[in-house]
C-alpha cells in the first residue's frame, strides 16, 4: 500500500484526461464510451430528481425484498451489460474486418476488449441473467411465497452489482485487465501485468462470485424446503429441476473461482507464489483451478435454458413434456459429469495421453444425456397445439443452432482434434454457438414467456418475432464463418491476421455483428412498445397461454405474497390439473393473515461498502480500503442488533384482493388458440374444441 | 435411548421451544448448505497445498519448521471449545423455552468457547512469528505460500467465529434469547463445529504428515 | 445425565483418543504404515465430530443435510483427486 492519500490513483488515470492529453483512435474510442459513464452518473439523478421517480424507486425497489423485483434489477444489470458487451464484441468484428496486416486498434486496446467483453458477457450478463430469471420463477413455480431468505437474496444481487460497478468504472478510471476473462498467469502476474487491470478483474469477479454463491445457497434451501404442500420432487415443473441441480452447481463450484481469485490476490498484493515462475510458483495450479469452476459454470448457464426451453415447449404445444423422467434424469446426469471434464479446456498443457483420454471421454459422454433432452423436446412439439409465438421461435432456434453447436463441442472434446484447433477461433465459434443459442435464447425465450407474469402486460408479438429472427440470422451470419477462419488457422485474441484469405469470412463476420446489434435495439424496441401499448397488453387475469404450471395460478402481476392461499399440488402440471378439474378459480374458505419480511436497506449498504473496497483496494488506497472493509463487517452486525419487525397483512385485506381477482377469471370466457396474441386476451387462455374431443377420445 | 427425530445439522432445540423450533429448520439447513460451499473453499486450499508438497525451492521445509507441542495444545484448545461450545446450546435447549431464563450459564460457555478460540490462535500466531523469524515467510517458496494461506484461512474463520460469538453475546444481553438469536446460536454452532472438522485435516495431513 | 449431553461426552471422548493415537505415534516415530493411520484417524475423527456433536445419523426423517455432506465430500474426491493426479502427471513430465 502506498502512504499517499489517493494510493496509485493519479490524474492521468481517468480515460477522459488521457485522452485530452493524447488523442489518438483507441483512447478516443474508449473515452467516448468511458464519457458515458459521468454523463450517465449526472443525467440519471437529475432525471430520477425531476420526475420524482427517486422515491418509489428507493422504497419499491431497492428497499423490496420481493424475489420477483429482485429478480427484475438482475435482468435490468444484465440488460445494461449486455449493451457493453454487444457494442464490445461489434467493435472487435469491425476491427477484423480491416485487420489484415493490422488495422484500427492498438493490441493492448484490443486485449482489453476481448477481455472486458468475456468477463463481462459471462459474470455480468449470462449470470444475472438466470439468476433473475430464478428468482423471479423459482417461489412462484413452487407455491412459495418468497424465497427462503428474502434479504440474502437481496445482498447477493448488490454483491453482483457491485462487481459491475467495478468493471464498469475501469473504463473511466484507469484500465481493465488485458489477460482474457480467464486472466492466466503468469502473464496476470504483477510482473507482465502490473497496472491495475488484473486487480479490478480480481475484485469484480470474486465479489460477483460471492453474490452467486449465496444465491445458490439461497436458492437450494427454497427448493428443498419451501416447495408447496404435495409437491413432490417428481412433481416439480423442469425449469425448477434444472434450478435444483444449478443451486448446487453453484453452492459447491464458485468456491474453487473465490479461491483463485483469492490466491492470485495474493500473489500479487502481498508477494505470494502460487503462481509465479520462480521459487516453485506453479501457473499450471490457476488454470486447473479456474477451469473446475469454469467448466461446470458453463453448465450453470446452459441447464437454467434448458429448464425454459422444457416449460415452452409444452406449453405451446399444448403437450405435457414428453418423458419428464428421463429429461430429470438426464438434467442430473449433465449436473454431476460437469464435475468430471474441466480438463478439456486444456488439452495442450502437457499432460500425458492416458489424462487426456480420461478427460476426453467424459466430455463425448455428456453428450448423451443432452441429445436425450433434444429428443424429448421434439416429441413434445410432436403433434401439438403449436403456436409460433415468440418463445417457440427463439425454441426453434435453440433447436436447430444449439445442436450444431453441441455437435462442434463433440469434435472438440477429441483431444487429437483439440491439438489442431485449441485457441482458434474455431473455439470462439463453437463457445458462441452454444452460448448464444443455448444460453441468451433460452433466456429471451424465457423474459417473453414470463414477462407478463411479473409486470402484468404481454410483450408485442410482432416485435418479439422480428426480434428472435434478428438474433438468429444475426448469429449464423457472425459466428458460422469463424469456423472457417479458425479451421483456415485464425487464433483467438489476435489483433491482426496475415492471411489475405481470410479476410472476406471477416467481412462477413463484421455484418452478422450489426445484425446482432440490430438485434440487441429490437430487443429494447419490443420492451419500450410493449409498455406504451401495455393497457391493450394487459393480461390481469394471470394466465395468457394457457399454461401448466403454478406461476399462472395467480394474478398477473402476482401480489407480493404471491398466493393469497398455498395451492395443494396433486398431480405434476398442477395447474393444469387445476384447469381440467374446474377447481382453478374455485372459492377459497379461508384465509389468514400473512408475515412478510419489512423492507430494508441492508443489501445496499453491503453493496456500497463492497464498492468501496473494491475500489479502494484496487488503487491501494490503504484508509479507504479499511472503511470499505470496516463497514461491510459493521453492516450485519448492526442489522442483526436491531431490531426485526415483519408486516402483516391481515386475512381480510388479503381476502379482498383474492376473491376479486377470483370472480373475475370465473367470470370471463378465454380466448382460443388464435387470439391468445391479441388484444381480447385478458389474461385466460383457453384449449380449442377440437383439442377437448381429441383429449376425450385418447382416454 | 430414544431420541427425537433429528431435523437439521447440530443441536436440534426439540418440541418444547415450539415455533423456535420450526423455524430453526429452514434457517440451519440454509446455513449447512453454505457451510458445504466453505467446505469446497478448503478443500481447494487443501488441492494447492498436495500440490506444493515439494514446492519448497531450496528454502525450509516442514521438518525444519512444525512445532509438535504447540501443534498439539492448539489441536487441545480447539477440540475442548467444541465441548464448551456445545454446553453453551445445550443450555439453551434445557432451559430457554421459557421466558425468564438466567443466561449466565449460556453466557459462561460462551465466553468460555471465545477463549479457548482466543487460545488457539495465540499459540497459532506465535508458531507463524517464528516461521517468520527463520526467514520461512510466504514470499519465499510456493510451499509456504499454500500453508500460509491454508492456516491462515482457517485461523481468520476462527476469528470471525470468536467475533460472531461476542456479538451474540451483546444480543442476548440487549434483546434476551429470543427466536433470532437461539438460530444464530444454533448457526454460529454448526460454524464452530465445523472449524473444528477442518481442523482435524489440517493437523492430520499438514503437520502430522508433514513430520512423520 | 441428559441424552445429549452425553452424546458430547462420548464424542469428545473418541475425539481425545482418536486425536491422540496420531500425535503420539508421530512423536515417538513409529515405524508403523503412518499416512494410513493418519488417514483412518482423521475419517474416523471427522465422523465422531459429525454424528455427535453435529448430530448427522443415517436415521431420522429429513436426511437432506447428510445427503448434501456425502455429495460435496464425493465432488470433492473428485476436485482434489483429479487436481492431484492432473498436477502430479504434469510434475512427472516437466
Ligand atoms: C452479441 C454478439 C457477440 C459478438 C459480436 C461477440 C464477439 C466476440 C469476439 C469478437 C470475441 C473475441 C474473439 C477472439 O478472441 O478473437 C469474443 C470473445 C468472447 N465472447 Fe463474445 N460475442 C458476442 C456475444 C457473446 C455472449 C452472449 C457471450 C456470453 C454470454 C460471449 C462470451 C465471450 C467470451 C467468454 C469470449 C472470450 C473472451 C476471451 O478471449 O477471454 N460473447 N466475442
Ligand atoms: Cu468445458
Amino acid at each position: 500500500m502506498t502512504d499517499s492519500l489517493c494510493g496509485n490513483l493519479t490524474w492521468d488515470s481517468i480515460m477522459l484526461v488521457k485522452a485530452w492529453k493524447d488523442p489518438n483512435v483507441n483512447n478516443l474510442i474508449t473515452a467516448g464510451a468511458a464519457a458515458m459513464i459521468p454523463v450517465g452518473a449526472l443525467m440519471v439523478p437529475l432525471l430520477l430528481l425531476w420526475t420524482g421517480w427517486w422515491r418509489p424507486l428507493f422504497r419499491d425497489w431497492l428497499a423490496s425484498v420481493d424475489h420477483k423485483k429482485i429478480g427484475v434489477l438482475y435482468i435490468a444489470l444484465a440488460v445494461v451489460m449486455l449493451f457493453r458487451g454487444v457494442v464490445e464484441g461489434t467493435l472487435m468484428r469491425l476491427h477484423h474486418a480491416t485487420a489484415l496486416h493490422g488495422g484500427v486498434l492498438s493490441p493492448d486496446h484490443f486485449n482489453q476488449l476481448f477481455t472486458t467483453h468475456g468477463t463481462t458477457m459471462i459474470f455480468f450478463v449470462a449470470m444475472p441473467l438466470i439468476t433473475g430469471l430464478m428468482n423471479v420463477v423459482i417461489p412462484l413455480q413452487l407455491g412459495a411465497r418468497d424465497v427462503a431468505y428474502p434479504r440474502l437474496n437481496q445482498i447477493g444481487f448488490w454483491l453482483t452489482a457491485s462487481g459491475g460497478f467495478l468493471i464498469t468504472i475501469s473504463l473511466l478510471i484507469g484500465q481493465f485487465a488485458t489477460g482474457g476473462w480467464s486472466a492466466y498467469p503468469a502473464y496476470t502476474g504483477s510482473i507482465f501485468s502490473p497496472g491495475v487491470g488484473v486487480d479490478y478483474w480480481l475484485l469484480s469477479v470474486g465479489l460477483s462470485g460471492i453474490g452467486s454463491t449465496l444465491s445458490g445457497v439461497n436458492f437450494a434451501v427454497t427448493l428443498y424446503k419451501l416447495r408447496a404442500p404435495g409437491m413432490t420432487f417428481m412433481r416439480m415443473p423442469l425449469f425448477l429441476w434444472t434450478s435444483l441441480c444449478v443451486s448446487i452447481l453453484l453452492v459447491l463450484i464458485m468456491p474453487p473461482l473465490t479461491v483463485a481469485c483469492i490466491t492470485l490476490g495474493l500473489d500479487r498484493y502481498l508477494g505470494f507464489h502460487f503462481y509465479t515462475n520462480d521459487l516453485g510458483g506453479n501457473l499450471m495450479n490457476f488454470i486447473n483451478l479456474f477451469w473446475m469452476f469454469g467448466h461446470p459454470e458453463v453448465y450453470i448457464l446452459a441447464l437454467p435454458a434448458y429448464g425454459v426451453m422444457s416449460e415452452v415447449a409444452s406449453t405451446f404445444s399444448a403437450k405435457r413434456l414428453y418423458g419428464y423422467p428421463s429429461i430429470v434424469v438426464a438434467t442430473m446426469c449433465i449436473a454431476v459429469l460437469s464435475f468430471l471434464v474441466w480438463l478439456h479446456h486444456f488439452f495442450t498443457m502437457g499432460q500425458s495421453a492416458l489424462v487426456n483420454a480420461v478427460f476426453g471421454i467424459a466430455t463425448l459422454i455428456i453428450a448423451i444425456p443432452t441429445g436425450m433432452k433434444v429428443y424429448d423436446w421434439l416429441a413434445t412439439l410432436w403433434r401439438g397445439r403449436i403456436r409460433f409465438t415468440t418463445p417457440m421461435i427463439y425454441l426453434c432456434g435453440f433447436l436447430v443452432l444449439f445442436v450444431i453447436g453441441g455437435l462442434t463441442g463433440i469434435i472438440l472434446a477429441n483431444p487429437t482434434i483439440d491439438f489442431q484447433v485449441h485457441n482458434s477461433l474455431f473455439l470462439v465459434a463453437h463457445f458462441h454457438n452454444v452460448i448464444i443459442p443455448g444460453v441468451v435464447f433460452g433466456m429471451l425465450a424465457g423474459l417473453h414467456y414470463w414477462f407478463p407474469k411479473v409486470f402484468g402486460f404481454r410483450l408485442l408479438e410482432s416485435w418479439g418475432r422480428t426480434t428472435a429472427w434478428l438474433w438468429i440470422v444475426g448469429f449464423s451470419v457472425t459466428f458460422f464463418p469463424l469456423y472457417v477462419a479458425g479451421l483456415m488457422g485464425m487464433r483467438r485474441r489476435a489483433v491482426d491476421y496475415a492471411d489475405p484469405a481470410i479476410q472476406p469470412y471477416m467481412i462477413v463476420a463484421a455484418i452478422g455483428s450489426l445484425i446482432l446489434c440490430l438485434a440487441f435495439l429490437a430487443l429494447l424496441g419490443t420492451i419500450l412498445r410493449s409498455i406504451l401499448l401495455r393497457k391493450q397488453l394487459a393480461v390481469p387475469l394471470g394466465d395468457p397461454w394457457d399454461a401448466r404450471t403454478l406461476e399462472w395460478a395467480t394474478p398477473c402481476p402476482p401480489p407480493e405474497y404471491n398466493f393469497a392461499v398455498l395451492p395443494e399440488v396433486t398431480a405434476r402440471d398442477a395447474f393444469w390439473e387445476a384447469k381440467e378439474n374446474g377447481t382453478a378459480y374455485a372459492p377459497v374458505e379461508k384465509y389468514e393473515d400473512i408475515h412478510l419480511p419489512p423492507p430494508t436497506y441492508y443489501g445496499l449498504w453491503i453493496g456500497a461498502f463492497a464498492s468501496v473496497l473494491g475500489f479502494a483496494v484496487v488503487w491501494h488506497i490503504g484508509w479507504l480500503s479499511l472503511l470499505g472493509l470496516l463497514g461491510s463487517i459493521a453492516v450485519p452486525i448492526a442489522y442483526a442488533l436491531l431490531p426485526y419487525r415483519e408486516i402483516i397483512l391481515p386475512a381480510a385485506e388479503v381476502q379482498k384482493q383474492d376473491e376479486a381477482w377470483r370472480c373475475a377469471a370465473r367470470e370471463t370466457d378465454g380466448v382460443t388458440r388464435d387470439e391468445e396474441a391479441h388484444a381480447t386476451n385478458r389474461g385466460l387462455a383457453k384449449p380449442d374444441e377440437l383439442e377437448i374431443e381429441f383429449a376425450a377420445a385418447e382416454r | 435411548m430414544n431420541s427425537p427425530p433429528k431435523l437439521h445439522p447440530g443441536l436440534n432445540l426439540g418440541p418444547a421451544h415450539g415455533d423456535d423450533h420450526e423455524a430453526a429448520e429452514n434457517s440451519i439447513f440454509g446455513f449447512w448448505v453454505f457451510m458445504m460451499s466453505d467446505l469446497v473453499t478448503f478443500g481447494m486450499f487443501f488441492a494447492l497445498y498436495a500440490t506444493a508438497l515439494h514446492a519448497t525451492a531450496g528454502g525450509p521445509g516442514p521438518k525444519d519448521l512444525f512445532d509438535l507441542s504447540s501443534v498439539a495444545w492448539q489441536t487441545g484448545f480447539l477440540l475442548v471449545s467444541s465441548l464448551t461450545s456445545g454446553l453453551a446450546l445445550l443450555h439453551v435447549k434445557t432451559h430457554h423455552h421459557r421466558s425468564g431464563a438466567a443466561i449466565g450459564p449460556m453466557l459462561f460457555w460462551l465466553l468460555a468457547t471465545v477463549a479457548l478460540g482466543g487460545l488457539f490462535l495465540w499459540r497459532e500466531i506465535g508458531d507463524f512469528q517464528a516461521m517468520a523469524a527463520q526467514g520461512a515467510l510466504p514470499t519465499r517458496s510456493n510451499w509456504l505460500s499454500s500453508l500460509w494461506a491454508l492456516v491462515g484461512l482457517h485461523g481468520l474463520h476462527v476469528s470471525i467465529g470468536m467475533l460472531w460469538a461476542l456479538v451474540i453475546a451483546l444480543g442476548v444481553l440487549l434483546r434476551g434469547v429470543d427466536q433470532r438469536w437461539k438460530l444464530t446460536l444454533l448457526r454460529w454452532g454448526v460454524f464452530w463445529h465445523f472449524l473444528d472438522i477442518v481442523w482435524i485435516a489440517i493437523f492430520s495431513f499438514v503437520y502430522l504428515g508433514g513430520l512423520r | 445425565m441428559g441424552s445429549e449431553l452425553k452424546s458430547y461426552l462420548t464424542g469428545f471422548a473418541l475425539a481425545v483418543l482418536l486425536t491422540a493415537i496420531p500425535f503420539v505415534l508421530v512423536a515417538t516415530r513409529s515405524d508403523l504404515p503412518l499416512g494410513w493411520i493418519l488417514s483412518l484417524c482423521a475419517i474416523a475423527q471427522a465422523i465422531v465430530h459429525l454424528r455427535y456433536f453435529l448430530h448427522l445419523r443415517w436415521r431420522g426423517q429429513k436426511r437432506e443435510d447428510l445427503q448434501l455432506v456425502l455429495f460435496t465430500v464425493l465432488v470433492l474426491f473428485f476436485l482434489i483427486g483429479g487436481t492431484i493426479w492432473v498436477l502430479g502427471d504434469l510434475a512427472t513430465r516437466m
